[in-house]
């Protein structure tokens, strides 16, 4: 048995996915992880430093700078004789091309993968992690998207060999990129972050929403919010945690000012330990918060800040 | 040009689902079922690219049983032209379905096919891409945006760091999310009128197919439970707790 893992990554930096689809795998057998963008050689090269990664394959070609389903799928076709498991992160990239490469080798995937049980039986949420799957399989070959917030990254500390991989010289991108907007910030990765600060509709305004912010920043923490909050043009959509924004499963959640409406907390399920302040003892989100303090937030959040400030805690 | 508009009868999204107690899967018996959140998007687009002249007819389809007839109806009331439900019972698996589309896209030869980025019930995101794979047609997923344009479509999709255009030329496939648009609910003239549209109703067996399933559900349990509801009286304690676990966090 072999994996490859196709490398996520986003303006010439490794996504922090990577590690962990990579241990995902790993005990599966030995793991290969294919680069595949234009100018790769820095991520290419701190994607040898995982540990347990046998070889990186590098396929630089500008024909792959903008994640193009079909260019990556026809790459990753070309290379699957080689794998028993083809394997990508569940990020924008992974569920747009693996899907797309099942169907063209004529295999189920399995995607969302939360957790591997043996090299062809996996669990996955279903009904917005209501629920949970086990499915197995007989098929020659494994398709797999990996939740990467449910495993632990693998460690560094290796210097797996670097070999160059031709790009398909007679294909071309499906798609091509017209414009792209960043949500502007330097907070940590929503997705892979230990601590999420979290806010609701209670807010009130994007101007408010800034109080989120600065608690997230004295925790290092990433930023997220609920759908209401995005509708409400509060925050921005890729920072919306959720059934319908990201799946996140941080160490420490804060929800603030979060009533916790079953989409939400559908996304929030992986949270190891959940801080609820929220003026309605009552909401969901108190209901299953280990911890929770009942007040009103424009009052308990600075006051929070200046105590954590003071008993020194950052990170 | 033409449209076709695939949709998928679920579990109605405000319905709290429960896992059976026998663990094969979830309750879905005497629950309320509708169209697909996210399948909504996707009609509601292709009425609106029709209502603005770019596209002549819109053809809904779903797979699945007779009882999936409701949400053809419910995008005929939207403004979908004629509606076919390829009738298939029991789990009909994501490929399957790539496949049955992909047969039904070879007959009608539509110009865009358009579909639910996911369903919320198997929360699968597969369709549309496979369907993108078996027609090699170009593919925008996750997309909040539609501009239909001299060359094709530019597509805004929603990305991991924010939103990103792309110009793809047409036969398209394209998945819908939330942002794309406000599905409008039909009234009832719309829903009388949605039982005169043609809805034809094919077996799945008559596609050439092969309907059984490759992946095996050995259970279906519920998330473990939170233990929760730990009340702090002050901000200290809360300054505190934060402060320990912090403190016990690995560093990653």
């Amino acid at each position: 048995m072999a994996a490859l893992v196709l490398a996520e990554h986003d303006l010439g930096q490794l996504s922090p996915a990577t590690p962990r689809t990579v241990n995902a795998v790993a005990e599966l057998g030995p793991v290969d992880v294919l680069v595949a963008g234009d100018d790769v050689a820095g991520i290419a090269a701190a994607a040898a430093e995982i540990a347990g990664v046998a070889r990186i394959l590098a396929a630089d070609a500008h024909l792959y700078r903008d994640h193009d389903a079909k260019a990556l799928a026809a790459l990753l076709q070309r290379l699957a004789p080689g794998y028993t498991h083809i394997v990508a992160s569940a990020s924008a990239t992974g569920r747009d091309v693996i899907p797309r490469l099942a169907a063209v080798l004529d295999l189920m995937p399995v995607t969302d993968v939360v957790a591997v049980l043996g090299p062809a039986r996996f669990e996955r949420p279903i009904y917005a992690g209501n629920a949970l799957e086990t499915v197995s399989n007989t098929q020659e070959r494994q398709l797999l998207t990996i939740r990467a917030s449910a495993f632990r990254p693998a460690l560094k500390g290796n210097e797996a060999p670097i070999e160059a991989v031709e790009a398909d010289v007679n294909a071309a991108a499906a798609a091509r990129l017209v414009s792209a907007e960043r949500t502007e910030g330097d907070r940590p990765d929503l997705s892979s972050a230990q601590i999420v600060v979290g806010g609701g509709v209670a807010l009130g305004s994007a101007e408010n929403f800034q109080l989120i912010e600065k608690l997230a920043a004295v925790l290092g923490a990433a930023v997220g919010a609920t759908r209401a909050a995005v509708d409400a043009g509060y925050a921005p959509n890729d920072w919306q945690v959720g059934q319908t924004g990201k799946i996140i499963a941080p160490d420490l959640y804060i929800g603030i000012g979060i009533s916790g409406a079953l989409q939400h907390l559908a996304g929030i399920q992986g949270a190891k330990k959940i801080v609820a302040i929220n003026s309605d003892p009552e909401a969901p989100l108190v209901k299953i918060a280990d911890y929770v303090l009942v007040g009103d937030l424009f009052v308990l959040v600075p006051e929070l800040i200046a105590e954590l400030q003071r008993l020194g805690v950052s990170r | 040009m033409k449209i076709l508009v695939a949709v998928k009868q679920v579990v109605d999204h405000a319905v709290r689902v429960r896992v059976r107690a026998d663990r094969s899967g979830v309750e879905t018996d005497n629950v309320r079922l509708s169209m697909n959140p996210f399948d909504k998007h996707a009609v509601e687009a292709a009425v609106q690219l029709a209502e603005a002249g770019h596209a002549d007819e819109v053809v809904a389809i779903s797979v699945g049983s007779q009882a999936a007839r409701d949400v053809i109806l419910t995008a005929l009331a939207m403004g979908a032209h004629r509606g076919l439900l390829v009738e298939a019972e029991g789990r009909v698996e994501t490929l399957t379905v790539a496949k049955l589309l992909r047969a039904v896209v070879d007959e009608e030869k539509p110009d865009l096919v358009l579909l639910g980025k996911q369903a919320i019930d198997d929360d699968s995101n597969q369709v549309g891409q496979m369907l993108g794979g078996l027609l090699d047609w170009p593919q925008a997923t996750f997309a909040s945006a539609i501009a239909v344009t001299a060359t094709g479509l530019e597509v805004t999709r929603e990305m991991d760091y924010g939103r990103a255009t792309f110009a793809l030329g047409l036969p398209a496939i394209v998945t819908a999310d939330l942002r794309l648009n406000t599905p409008r609910n039909a009234g009832l003239p719309m829903v009388m009128k949605a039982r005169q549209k043609p809805l034809a109703v094919r077996p799945a067996a008559n596609f050439g197919v092969d309907l059984a399933p490759r992946l095996t559900v050995e259970q279906v349990v519920p998330p473990a439970d939170r233990a929760g509801g730990r009340s702090l009286a002050s901000i200290s304690e809360l300054a505190a707790a934060i402060s320990s676990e912090v403190a016990e966090m690995e560093l990653r």
